[in-house]
């Protein structure tokens, strides 16, 4: 498995179960193309996990409703109504009677089971099957302490997205953004985390310092952002595990708009001095400090590509706002954004390929895609004000922010929402108040 | 209106008792607006000289910028210029320009921005005389309008720097 370092609790983590060992490796069974929009999303029976103990079963209808959940909102797959189920709960170790399933039209069939164990731990088992074909996808037994229940179903969830997608999914991640509240002029934000389904969610900063744009290291187990303690903007670390916070650094002026590098041992931001913002890098194991552009004109959001070797930002050297692109020890800086307005927060896709942005063009906003020369730009989602793209880890959606236009008095409705990169299946994320700039995690990121 | 604030202000400074003498300066300094100290005593409500407020109602706080601009406008250097005098007046006084932008935006360009506005507040202030280490600058960006509101008569009020005494 290629996936990063699971927690701890998980560890005994995808004993992948080899239910596939019979299957010969050929066999393609079910695909969903995930390179256009669905307009047919592939009906998908999903049945509650079976427990024996009413508390298994319980927990076990509650992973299957997360399962569901999960392949819904991505918008390839549309779970099935359970009451049309003949055969609601067929035990996992009897293989499917198929007429069932495709009695009710369903391509693909989920059937899992949960068991509390003897030594505490929460283990559940679950099978993909190809209705159709007759044939058993992939499957897994993992155990794990009960609480960790939720991660349990995003991992179940994800395999059955790889599976028949052929690509990793994003469903075990989570979202650090800033939650916001309280009147435009004096609006309360604070740093808060969530899982990519808006659920677990926590406060990480009281709301007493201003803070900005979060961004979560490769691990997921730290993120940079900006905050105003002591009204001194500076970029501060904060561990999840700990809860710990830390400036980066001793800075003369504001440090801003900062990101880590792919291997996690740098972070570069913008400081501002004397009017003019610059790009650096700070290591975070030896505090060098780089600088990497030396320009009279504005220079921020920096970002680097996935293999660490280029820096995508935005600056105003040409007159306006764009996106230009330099070695990761700066260098020569190339323009690569030429449509018609202002382009901002460049942020690099994971795959590599494309460049996510925030396009002004006559007072609109609109979040976008280019290739990483600049050509092929393509609009995704325009508005009064949308804002600040971060991309899920497979490269496949984005999430952003969306503010409405306030009205004299009131504050401004603000929410995330994430939308394939086909353009297609824009959803609300759901928070407990207003939200902005979102971060999306990794893929198995490690849980504080 | 400029007029009767300062007769009120100047009834406060006679009550305080010791900085009349730089009082009297005040209305010239302040537009040409002239006054002489009041006969009579009145309830202290003016702001104090030299306060925060002294400087927000008496001098005149913010500069306002164009869209994505951060040169100064005529009516913004005077403006600094009666920043300059009153920092020569109180010279015990220190102060911090806010930078400060509309919400069209993105984030971190306009906290770029407004920390460039802050700065030619700054320098222009500095030009005339006041001293760089009485002067700090800090940018919000689009973090704190002033005004909430989708119009250009909002925007143009947020678009702006805004003198802060610290200290």
């Amino acid at each position: 498995m290629k996936r990063t370092s699971p927690s701890l609790v998980l560890a005994a983590w995808l004993m992948l179960f080899l239910v596939l060992a019979a299957l010969p490796a050929t066999a393609q069974g079910l695909k969903v193309d995930i390179t256009r929009g669905q307009l047919q999303p592939m009906p998908v029976a999903v049945v509650e996990f079976q427990g024996l103990s009413p508390d298994a079963a319980t927990r076990g209808k509650e992973i299957a409703d997360v399962v569901s959940a999960d392949l819904e909102r991505s918008g390839l797959f549309r779970p099935l109504d359970r009451r049309a189920f003949l055969d609601p709960a067929g035990p996992i170790t009897v293989w499917p009677n198929f007429n069932n399933w495709r009695v009710v039209n369903a391509q693909a069939l989920v059937v899992g089971a949960t068991e509390f164990q003897a030594d505490g731990q929460l283990r559940v088992e679950f099978r993909l099957w190809d209705v159709y074909a007759g044939l058993l996808l992939t499957g897994f037994t993992l155990s794990s302490a009960p609480a960790n229940w939720r991660r349990v179903a995003h991992l179940v969830a994800d395999e059955i997205y790889k599976r028949l997608t052929g690509e990793d999914g994003y469903f075990d991640t989570r979202i650090v953004y800033i939650s916001e509240s309280g009147p435009a002029q004096r609006r309360v934000k604070r740093l808060a985390i969530m899982d990519q389904d808006g659920e677990s969610h926590k406060f990480l900063t009281d709301g007493g310092a201003l803070v900005l744009t979060p961004r979560f290291s490769p691990s997921a187990q730290e993120i940079t952002y900006l905050s105003y303690f002591n009204n001194k903007p500076r970029v501060y670390l904060f561990n999840v595990s700990t809860g710990a916070q830390e400036v980066l650094g001793d800075f003369p002026g504001m440090t801003f708009a900062p990101r880590f590098s792919p291997d996690g041992n740098k972070v570069v931001m913008s400081m501002a001095s004397e009017g003019n913002s610059e790009i650096y890098t700070m290591d975070l194991r030896t505090r060098e400090v780089r600088r990497l552009t030396n320009h009279p004109a504005i220079d921020t959001a920096p970002c680097y590509s996935p293999d660490g070797t280029r820096i995508v930002f935005e600056s105003d050297r040409g007159g306006s706002q764009q996106l230009y692109l330099m070695g990761a020890d700066g260098g020569e800086a190339k323009r690569i954004s030429f449509g018609e307005g202002h382009y901002g927060t460049p942020v690099w896709s994971p795959r590599g390929d494309l460049i996510a942005f925030t396009r002004i063009y006559q007072g609109r906003f609109a979040v976008g895609v280019m290739r990483t020369d600049g050509s092929g730009a393509r609009i995704l989602a325009e508005d009064y004000l949308i804002e600040a793209p971060t991309w899920s880890p497979n490269g496949r959606v984005l999430m952003f922010f969306r503010q409405q236009p306030s009205t004299a008095g009131g504050a401004a409705r603000s929410r995330l929402y994430s939308i394939d990169l086909t353009g297609y299946n824009e959803r609300e994320i759901m928070t407990p108040l207003d939200a902005s700039d979102p971060a999306w995690s990794p893929l198995g990121a490690k849980k504080g | 209106m400029y007029v009767r604030i300062l007769s009120l202000f100047a009834a406060v400074v006679l009550l305080a008792g010791c900085e009349s003498a730089s009082t009297s300066s005040q209305g010239a300094a302040g537009g040409g607006a002239t006054t002489t100290l009041g006969q009579t005593a009145v309830a202290p409500v003016g702001p104090v000289p030299g306060s925060v407020d002294d400087m927000r109602v008496n001098v005149g706080d913010r500069v306002f910028y164009d869209y994505n601009r951060s040169d100064l406008k005529p009516e913004s250097r005077a403006q600094i210029e009666r920043w300059a005098a009153w920092l020569t007046r109180y010279p015990q006084r220190t102060v911090v320009i806010e930078g400060h932008c509309d919400e069209r935006g993105t984030r971190e360009f306009n906290l770029a921005l407004g920390e460039r506005r802050a700065n030619a507040a700054r320098q222009y202030l500095l030009s005339l005389g006041v001293a760089a280490n009485r002067v700090t600058t800090i940018s919000y960006g689009k973090e704190r309008p002033t005004v909430a509101g989708n119009n250009e008569a909002a925007w143009s009020k947020n678009r702006r720097a805004v003198l802060d005494v610290r200290s």
